[in-house]
């Protein structure tokens, strides 16, 4: 099911930075939200607090205008990191880990798991060893374990920064799948303005911890209302 | 003195290959002794490494840092507090512990606790960060979370508890001040070597010597081919 996200005032204070200075966002159930930002813009610490690693030090998120408790939203979303992370067992343990805690019966569990990793091109490497695959195997694993769950949110933080183009691409006709199947929302954090055009139905930009602009692609890329956002968009922005 | 030595070498072998019985009386206590030192230690400090290694708490870097002192430990120096501890008048002296093979037994998990908690806590401590978060991120509790780590540390508890046995098996303090080194009783690989030595017996000494390193190499071995799948 499609959830409707709300993030209000979030802000997000380590030591001594502030990541996320008061970002109020709506994530539309069902679509592709692109959240672009240079780095350290924030992207990462607010798509944990959406994942629910990470609570705010401010502000709340609200799920379905709070039918849906935020700490539910563990749940039914998953995360899928910027530096692929795997479990040391094989392809089909890592994509089967989601299932078997929660208690999915093994022949259902052997049908998801090759299910799943046909659909991302990794059907002859079940039984490979997970650490022993290149990254965009390994990103591309990250997805297959990440749909075997169905997780009605799905977070994808930057999953192509460490790619080459080819697994890049790869993994953005990946991501065009799901923008077929309705019931699932995706939220895309990505430095990578050309993919956020290509992908997103909406696109929102981050910086220093605040969101400056959210709009459809052609109207952040054509005519966005922030002067940082069209600095940005033009490549003029600097560090 | 080389030839000395390499004679020696031929007669320790000859001695390992006839089968001595005193020789494999001796080894095999050596090897009982620590490996209940070493169960005994795991009992007590696996809880303790993996509690340090999962969660984050108040006098967590006190007790790091405890531990970490007593990897350090003289063996004569704790040889000598657990002989006062288990002697008759001692606070422990009811058990009978003296001069037994439990009592160097459980003198030795005394003196490996401290790496085995130390290094067995590095282990599920260094477990990559992201491990937690993508088996948080896939749904699992925090039980079946703390499992998943433990599981990706499996190999570096191996090998604290490999290296805490080999620490037990090698040492020498403990061994002779709790056991006494009685011939048929409590005489270890290591007290043997100790008293072969001092009586000029270095053929009978560089046999043990041999046995004990064989042994440690062995183990050390056939772990590091276990982890090659």
């Amino acid at each position: 099911m499609a959830h409707n996200i709300r993030a209000e005032g979030l802000e997000k204070v380590y030591a001594d930075t502030k990541a996320l200075d008061g970002v109020t966002l709506d994530i539309e159930g069902g679509k592709i939200l692109a959240l672009v930002g240079l780095n350290g813009s924030g992207k990462t610490t607010f798509m944990r607090i959406i994942a629910g690693l990470e609570e705010p030090t401010r502000g709340s998120v609200l799920v379905d205008k709070g039918k849906m408790q935020s700490h539910e939203l563990r749940k039914v979303a998953t995360l899928i990191f910027q530096r692929t992370a795997t479990f040391s067992t094989s392809v089909f343990d890592n994509v089967a880990f989601g299932l078997r805690i929660r208690g999915i019966t093994k022949d259902q569990i052997e049908r998801k798991v090759s299910e799943e990793l046909a659909s991302v091109g990794l059907a002859s490497f079940q039984k490979r060893k997970a650490k022993r695959l290149s990254g965009g195997e390994q990103q591309r694993l990250a997805l297959a374990r990440a749909f075997a769950i169905n997780p009605d949110l799905l977070l994808l933080d930057e999953p192509t920064a460490n790619l080459d183009p080819a697994s890049a691409i790869a993994i953005e006709n990946i991501i065009r799948t799901i923008r077929e199947d309705e019931r699932r929302t995706v939220v895309l954090s990505t430095h990578n303005l050309h993919q956020a055009r290509r992908l997103a139905d909406k696109i929102a930009h981050i910086h220093y911890g605040r969101i400056l602009e959210v709009a459809n692609p052609d109207q952040f890329f054509m005519n966005p209302s922030n002067e940082i956002t069209r600095k940005f968009v033009s490549g003029e922005l600097q560090f | 003195m080389l030839g000395t030595i390499l004679d020696a070498i031929q007669q320790a072998l000859i001695l390992i290959l006839s089968g001595d019985q005193e020789v494999l009386a001796v080894t095999l206590r050596s090897i009982s002794t620590s490996v209940l030192a070493t169960s005994l230690s795991c009992i007590w400090g696996l809880p303790i490494a993996i509690t340090m290694g999962l969660f984050s708490f108040r006098g967590k870097n006190l007790i790091r840092s405890l531990f970490n002192a007593l990897l350090g430990i003289p063996t004569v120096a704790l040889g000598l507090i657990l002989y006062l501890l288990f002697s008759k008048s001692g606070p422990l002296g009811i058990f009978q512990l003296l001069y037994t093979p439990l009592g160097i037994s459980i003198g030795q998990s005394v003196l490996i606790t401290p790496i085995l908690v130390s290094f067995a806590s590095s282990a599920v401590e260094s477990t990559d960060v992201e491990i937690k978060d993508l088996a948080r991120t896939l749904g699992a509790s925090d039980i079946q979370t703390g499992s998943i780590v433990i599981r990706e540390a499996l190999w570096g508890i191996t090998l604290a508890v490999i290296a805490s046995f080999n620490r037990a098996f090698a040492e020498l303090g403990i061994a002779m001040m709790i056991g006494g080194n009685i011939r048929y009783v409590t005489r270890v690989l290591t007290t043997s070597i100790a008293l072969e030595t001092a009586r000029g017996e270095i053929a009978f000494s560089i046999a043990l010597a041999i046995i004990l390193m064989a042994i440690v190499f062995a183990i050390t071995g056939a772990i590091n081919l276990l982890r090659k799948d």
